[in-house]
């Protein structure tokens, strides 16, 4: 458990020293062009990739991450430095992002059935992979993972960018956005609580089922060719 | 190990429980227990070599890039908000 929650003192007593957003934030409240370039030209590559995550097309994220900022200054006086500045926009951008998946009709089919297995029920793997109850030895694996080839080269590759990218996509929206901010971003667990408003252990259960279906996805992508079929 | 009431872990229960292990929030109890399995089970091991493995590729993943249009949008937007807010 975390002792205290990040950046808990309100703005009064808290001095630049304690606080790394508080000069910046100071000096965006003041107008200043470059403090907002500064903002713009570090947060923004991460934002966009964030987004991504979430929207359809490229074009959609630019929209959204735009009308996030948007808000960022609209929103610069109420922001009370209960969080980082970069949790507050992170959970502005992800309201966004979320609004405009509804809007844009759902990105995903089958929502409705995954829908089951949103705020972490579902197994992290079918349970297919085990043996039954009759089995030899039950609830022990009956399909083992497969081993993947050469995992160091292959993960680095555009290709399995592309298998990661597309099996975020598909996971319904809270684990999406727990595992982008945790393992994508980087982030702490705490710090993604914050920005989603989650006890920790629902961020866990949710990372839980994200990594899982991640992992079964990488698995599908990177297994060897099956057999009989010649190299 | 052949006390009933501590029987094994079962895979079908370390691949549920390999998200609290790897963030450390197994109780000893239950951290031994995960480990007794996984010491035993070299399907488990490579699950969760690949569960890492996995973390690791998601950590991978590049920023993307913001074009330079959108930027300058952006830097106008803001002489718009200051400019209302002044």
């Amino acid at each position: 458990m975390p002792e205290e929650e990040g950046t808990r003192s309100e703005s009064q007593g808290a001095g630049p020293a304690t606080d790394p957003d508080a000069d910046l934030l100071a000096r965006l409240r003041q107008g200043d062009e470059d403090a907002f370039r500064t903002l713009v030209t570090e947060q923004g590559p991460f934002l966009m990739r964030l987004v991504m995550m979430h929207v359809p097309s490229r074009s959609i994220a630019e929209e959204v991450v735009g009308d996030t900022w948007l808000a960022v200054l609209n929103g610069l006086d109420r922001f009370e430095g209960r969080s980082t500045l970069r949790t507050w926009i992170a959970s502005i951008a992800l309201n966004k992002a979320r609004t405009r998946g509804t809007r844009e009709g759902r990105i995903l089919p089958f929502a409705l059935l995954r829908r089951r297995y949103e705020e972490g029920g579902g197994p992290a793997l079918e349970p297919e992979r085990f043996q039954g109850r009759r089995g030899e030895r039950p609830g022990w694996w009956a399909s083992p993972p497969v081993a993947w080839e050469d995992p160091e080269s292959q993960l680095e590759a555009n290709e399995t960018r592309d298998v990661l990218l597309k099996a975020i996509r598909d996971l319904p929206p809270r684990q999406r956005e727990v595992i982008a901010l945790r393992d994508v971003s980087g982030w702490e667990a705490d710090e993604v609580c914050n920005a989603l408003d989650l006890s920790e252990t629902n961020q866990r259960v949710l990372l839980h089922r994200a990594r899982s279906k991640v992992r079964a996805a990488l698995e599908e992508h990177l297994k060897p060719e099956p057999e009989g079929q010649p190299r | 190990m052949n006390r009933r009431d501590k029987r094994m872990l079962t895979c079908q229960e370390m691949v549920e429980l390999v998200t609290d292990y790897l963030e450390g929030r197994l109780d000893d109890a239950s951290h031994a227990r995960f480990e007794e399995h996984v010491a035993e089970c070299d399907a488990c091991t490579l699950y969760i070599e690949q569960m890492r493995e996995t973390i690791v590729a998601l950590g991978h993943i590049p920023p993307e890039s913001v074009s330079r249009e959108a930027e300058e949008e952006l830097l106008a937007a803001f002489r718009t908000w200051r400019g209302r807010t002044a």
